[in-house]
């Protein structure tokens, strides 16, 4: 078991900055999530502390020691890739097997542990099948035994899941949460799915364009998000964010006037004060349909999506503003026809020019 | 199935390459064991009772050391192709695998082997094999086949190695083999297929090599079987049966060793179409 920290980590391939200043701490046995767009960095991040690359500047500590200068097979981590990487020409056993060979394992002990492993996966009855003879799932679980024999100090995976069929993605989802729960082992987890991100995280790091947007648990993502970014990438569908300005200000009580209607709020003291411009953000599964409140937004409804037990209203505001609102399941929308939706203020999140939450914590 | 006319004319041409290519090995069998009267008689015929004879073989290990040459032959064949296809998929590796200064030019450097014909050099690798006092010698051979052969094996199997995931190489890392038994447990049976590419490529014409056999060794015993052949072979009267003898039984160990690799050369030659 052990803890992670990076300290200003950066990373440059040429010119090209991938990463810069990374900071970040991962407590021993905690499961902390990468996510962000593709591209912004975060299977390079889990690639340096695994040790497959090495840093333009910063530091890597796994267990309190520095390891940049050590080659992964020291580092006391275990991989596991989205291509799985199997070595195709040996059997499942050999595969789990392959690299206590080279730790030294004894060989009675590799053996045990390559059976245990394969116990807890339920890969028994597949050890002597090449991997060209499994199905996705099936390899899958190979690759995670393979990382588990190892007895790793840290798990690190990257986009594990995201070559299995939507099924197989949740029923793996769940695996890895629960071996997690029993392995107890530090995990790092790479994905660009947030609901991955949402439901396996203990906490979540959102990377965006080589930096650390937010860390937070995912909860306290979701509720208060730093910075329109993160309040985009959170949450689905996104958050919709409408343009606004500040009208009035009396200290932290702040009116904010958006798109035919107003609301008010408690915002951090001095952070907008009135004619600046802000953008508004609202959750689709925070508004009410119907309503008759001040705050609420009328708009045409381009498109509604029935999911049974809701639905999703696409509704264009007279601001010209495109608005997503779930709805009950059994609604009357349809398109073409006029929609209200009720704003409560408590579920507004509001941000300044520069994009940051002038909220105040809500944690 | 309907058969298309367009697979009919494929056929049709693949039947005539075949025939072109197999009429002169079925000439040679047919006639090694023709007397030299059916020979010239009648050489398309089949040999019957009349012409058949074995007195090309008879005279080929009577007054030749066909054994001897046999044997140098295989041996400057095997160890070229064992040395072709190691250094071959070593160098193909860190060319593909590890980036570092000069690798583009160095890749470049080898590849141009492919295009400048080896044989241009030879005054100055005679002069070189003098000067290391190897002629005569089968290591002045299989130094020039493995230089002949390896920029070729580089080309092919570094185009192989490239398609092996980057990830079986992070995996191997991750797991604690280090980069020779990442090469040896793992990239080299991965690329089996291509290996047996190489080594048809590179095997055939080395058997059937001539010219440097005649330059660097074309003595004191270390003659090859294509060399050995050319004893028959006179400017004024040419034993036939010796000659079409001998390289009957030259084609044999090739025959042999292509089927051995064929099986993994058609993979080889298919490899990716089929994931």
């Amino acid at each position: 078991m052990a803890d992670v920290s990076l300290h200003g980590v950066a990373k440059s391939f040429g010119a090209t900055e991938i990463l810069r200043d990374i900071n970040l701490s991962v407590e021993d046995g905690e499961f902390v999530v990468f996510v962000g767009p593709s591209g912004c960095g975060k299977s390079t991040l889990l690639r340096i502390i695994a040790g497959l690359e090495t840093v333009s500047g910063g530091e890597i500590r796994i267990d309190k020691k520095r390891v940049n200068e050590l080659p992964p097979a020291d580092r006391k981590i275990a991989m596991v890739f989205q291509s799985y990487a199997l070595y195709p020409h040996m059997n499942v056993y050999k595969n789990m097997a392959f690299g206590l060979k080279f730790a030294k394992t004894d060989k009675a002990e590799a053996d045990r542990r390559v059976r245990q492993a394969a116990e807890i996966l339920k890969l028994t009855p597949l050890l002597d099948r090449k991997p060209r003879e499994l199905s996705g799932g099936q390899r899958q679980r190979v690759a995670i035994g393979r990382a588990i024999v190892r007895n790793p100090s840290v798990f690190l995976f990257d986009e594990p899941l995201s070559n299995l069929d939507a099924a197989l993605r949740v029923n793996t989802r769940l695996e890895i949460a629960k071996l997690h729960r029993d392995l107890g082992a530090t995990m790092i987890y790479v994905t660009h799915d947030q609901v991955e991100a949402m439901t396996l995280a203990s906490k979540i790091v959102v990377l965006n364009q080589g930096r650390i947007e937010q860390v937070g648990a995912p909860l306290e993502l979701y509720r208060s998000p730093r910075n329109l970014f993160v309040a985009g990438f959170i949450g689905s569908p996104r958050m919709n964010f409408i343009k606004g300005q500040v009208l009035r200000a009396e200290g932290s009580r702040v009116t904010i006037g958006f798109a035919g209607t107003e609301a008010a709020l408690d915002v951090r003291p001095g952070s907008v004060k009135p004619g600046d411009p802000v953008t508004v953000g609202i959750r689709p599964e925070h508004m009410e349909a119907g309503g008759t409140d001040s705050t609420s937004l009328r708009g045409t409804i381009d498109a509604v999506e029935q999911l049974g037990e809701s639905s999703y209203v696409y509704m264009r505001l007279a601001s010209g503003d495109d608005v997503i609102v779930r709805a009950p399941g059994e609604t009357e929308a349809t398109p073409g026809g006029t929609y209200i939706a009720h704003v409560p203020s408590r579920a507004l999140h509001v941000f300044d020019a520069s994009g940051l939450s002038v909220l105040p914590d809500r944690s | 199935m309907t058969i298309r006319p367009g697979r009919i004319a494929v056929h049709i041409a693949l039947v005539l390459y075949t025939i072109l290519a197999l009429g002169p090995i079925f000439l040679i069998l047919i006639n090694a064991f023709k007397t030299r009267r059916a020979i010239f008689a009648d050489p398309l015929g089949l040999p019957n009772a009349q012409t058949l004879t074995t007195i090309g073989f008879d005279r080929v290990f009577a007054n030749s050391d066909f054994g001897l040459y046999f044997f140098n032959s295989l041996t400057v064949t095997v160890v070229s192709l064992v040395l072709i296809v190691l250094i071959g998929a070593m160098a193909a590796w860190a060319l593909t695998e590890y980036r570092f200064r000069g690798s583009t030019i160095l890749s470049l450097y080898l590849a141009i082997g492919i295009m400048v014909p080896i044989r241009l050099g030879s005054v100055s690798i005679l002069r070189m094999m003098v000067e290391l006092n190897l002629v005569n010698t089968l290591t002045a051979l299989i130094l020039v086949y493995v230089a002949q052969g390896l920029p070729l094996a580089i080309l092919i199997l570094g185009e192989f190695i490239q398609q092996i995931p980057k990830d079986l190489r992070d995996a191997a890392r991750c797991d604690g083999v280090s980069e020779y038994r990442i090469f040896f447990s793992i990239i080299l049976p991965l690329i089996s297929p291509a290996i047996a590419t190489v080594a048809v490529f590179t095997m055939v014409p080395v058997w059937n090599d001539l010219w440097f056999p005649l330059i660097l060794a074309p003595g004191d015993g270390k003659q090859t079987i294509t060399l050995g052949v050319q004893q028959f072979i006179g400017q004024y009267v040419t034993d036939w049966n010796a000659v079409l003898a001998s390289l009957t039984l030259a084609i044999a160990p090739v025959l042999v060793l292509y089927l051995l690799f064929s099986r993994y050369l058609v993979r080889g030659l298919t490899a990716g179409a089929v994931k």
